[in-house]
């Protein structure tokens, strides 16, 4: 094995060695369903904020987009500021309120004031799917890393899958919450502080002159790239609106003890996460310049432009470092994941439904564990059968389900009175079933994959034009969730949303 | 769950409780349109002058990148803004209400 692959695997024990012995003492300290969702509430603005950074930034982040701004050019920049404007938006509409009308998920927030069973079967519905979709994409990043770095060690794709299934499955069902937490913190602390040394090391190159640079990436990578008008409207729609319906995202709003530190911790998060993105102009375009587009697209696809970079920068132990530090936050992103759609499960669909919002804390969290299990294990089979996925396009993917099917439901139950359950079970499979429909009638899926035409034969037309459905289904959400609610008027809904809004302002009779 | 903030709800008729509800979503949503008109304008100007983004402003640094840059700077910038605001005035007016509601006056 070679130089980097020791360096490598030396970092990724030393992180597993410490985030399970963390687990360890975390799990000491999770019995209840509060501490397993939600760390007991024990959590401050400031260390949510890094966990809520680490949440965030995933293999898509990182990989992802600097592999698009290498090879691409200022395309993968519109990711970088794409991803960030949906953090102001989640602080001025979401945070707040959420904090305070919610317990462990977002649900909660739309069951409120509405009739439990149905908004918990549609929002848990919502969740689950964009946390699968999204956890898909991570499955691949981290068995695309594994085999690039371990190659020569007979490590295949499938073990790094099945690897990281396991691990994520050991981190949420012993330590819950609080051990997923301090997980995240780590990994974003390592995320962050090694994208800081790459891009010394690139400044380093070019004699710390940004200028001269910039100055060797050509014309036309600085300029976006030909694409309509509506494509780009749509994706920016689904990356603004989709960080506020992110289920593990809105999840990490309950671990903090009120909605001043939920606040807090949004203004942290954004300024971490705003310093990655602006890290990953120079990334992106070093690459470009140092390891040159076609280097990059030969080892692999796009992803590996970092670690490619600190290779031919800091030699094989740098590359070894930095490919460990993106193995550690696809991990972690993994165990964020799968702890939100346990509390889904657990808590909305098990609880919420089919128990009527009765059952023991042991029974709770019982359930939560075993839909871990069952998450783990879905993901390790999704991980196989998409193996061949773009990681950045499937994260796309789920933030436009994310902003269609979840955003509009919870956005609607904080702020209109007379919204009803029927409306909001409408918004909800209204931007569920258009954002799947439509990406499956879309340009990378009708053509590619399900209408393949004969060879020889020009390849079919999409049946819908865009790549990102966000424009048709947001709005069309949003219609569904009025037209619906104005169609079922409910006073008694009404009546509660004036109960409601001392809690939502005012945090009074907040859990 | 929801019948938490049942015995306050003489509150919700307290011009102080209005004034502080009122003044939340005005600030939020002023904040919340300027958010969306800096990047809508960033996504306009994508669309539609996409050799503007090429262009040279200081050495070799491109509007593009002084763009981009800015958006996210000032993303940030507005969520200190708000929290700001929120510490300094929300919470104090917050604070007032839950000493009422404590106090059942």
């Amino acid at each position: 094995m070679g130089h980097s692959g020791w360096v490598a695997v030396s970092f990724f024990f030393a992180f597993i060695g410490s985030t399970l012995a963390l687990t360890y003492w975390a799990a000491k300290r999770t019995k209840t369903a509060k501490e397993f969702y939600a760390a007991g509430r024990s959590i401050t603005g400031f260390q949510n904020g890094l966990a809520l950074a680490g949440d965030y930034m995933s293999a898509a982040s990182f990989l992802g987009i600097a592999g698009l701004v290498a090879t691409k050019g200022y395309d993968g920049l519109i990711y970088s500021v794409g991803f960030l404007v949906g953090w102001p938006i989640c602080m001025f509409l979401i945070a707040e309120p959420l904090r305070n009308l919610g317990k462990f998920t977002f649900a909660d927030v739309v069951a409120y004031r509405l009739h439990p069973r149905p908004i918990r079967t549609a929002a848990a519905s919502g969740a689950i799917l964009t946390v699968l979709i999204y956890l898909t994409a991570q499955m691949v990043g981290a068995g695309k890393l594994v085999v690039l770095l371990f190659g020569e060690l007979h490590l295949q794709y499938l073990h790094a899958v099945i690897g990281v299934g396991i691990l994520m499955m050991v981190y949420v069902l012993f330590g819950g919450m609080k051990a997923t937490t301090w997980v995240q913190i780590i990994k974003a602390v390592l995320l962050i502080g090694g994208a800081t040394i790459l891009v010394v090391m690139i400044l380093w190159h070019f004699n710390f002159s940004p200028s001269a640079l910039f100055g060797q990436v050509s014309q036309e990578m600085m300029k976006p790239g030909k694409k309509s008008p509506y494509d780009r409207i749509s994706l920016g729609l689904a990356l603004m609106f989709g960080t506020a319906g992110l289920p593990h995202i809105l999840m990490r709003f309950y671990t903090v003890p009120d909605a001043k530190e939920a606040r807090k911790s949004v203004f942290y998060a954004t300024g971490w996460i705003g310093y990655f993105y602006i890290l990953t102009f120079t990334i992106g375009f070093g690459a470009a310049v140092i390891v040159g587009p076609d280097a990059i697209k030969s080892a692999g696809g796009t992803n590996m432009a970092a670690p490619l970079l600190a290779r031919v920068l800091g030699g094989d132990a740098f590359f070894g470092f930095l490919s460990a530090v993106a193995f550690a936050t696809i991990l972690a992103v993994v165990a964020g994941l799968a702890l939100a759609g346990a509390s889904a499960l657990s808590h909305d669909l098990y609880v919420g439904v089919l128990k009527r919002g009765v059952a023991t804390e042991r029974e709770q969290v019982l359930v939560a564990r075993i839909g871990t299990i069952a998450l783990g294990v879905l993901a390790v089979l999704l991980g196989i059968v998409f193996q061949n996925q773009n990681v950045a396009y499937l994260v796309g993917l789920a933030f436009a389900v994310a902003a269609s099917a979840n955003f509009p439901a919870l956005l609607l139950s904080v702020i209109w009175r007379n919204y009803t359950t029927a409306g909001a079970v409408a918004s909800t499979v209204v931007g569920l079933v258009l954002s799947i429909g439509l990406i499956i009638l879309g340009p990378d899926v009708w053509g590619p994959v399900i209408a393949v035409a004969p060879k020889g034969q020009p390849p079919t037309p999409p049946i819908f034009p865009l790549e990102n459905p966000a424009i048709v289904s947001i709005p069309a959400a949003f219609l569904a969730g009025i037209v619906v609610s104005l169609l079922t008027p409910d006073p008694a809904a009404q009546a509660k949303f004036e109960d409601e809004k001392l809690r939502t302002y005012a945090g009074i009779g907040a859990d | 769950m929801s019948d938490a903030p049942r015995g306050n709800l003489h509150l919700l008729e307290d011009p102080e409780f209005k004034d502080l509800a009122h003044r939340k979503n005005r600030f939020s949503l002023q904040l919340t349109g300027i958010t969306l008109l800096l990047y809508y304008g960033f996504i306009l100007l994508i669309a539609f002058k996409r050799d503007l983004f090429a262009a040279k402003i200081a050495g070799n640094i491109t509007f593009g990148i002084a763009l981009g840059i800015g958006v996210i700077l000032a993303c940030w910038l507005l969520t200190g803004i708000y929290v700001r605001w929120a510490n300094e005035k929300y919470d104090a007016m917050v604070a007032r209400l839950q000493e009422k509601a404590k106090h059942g006056s």
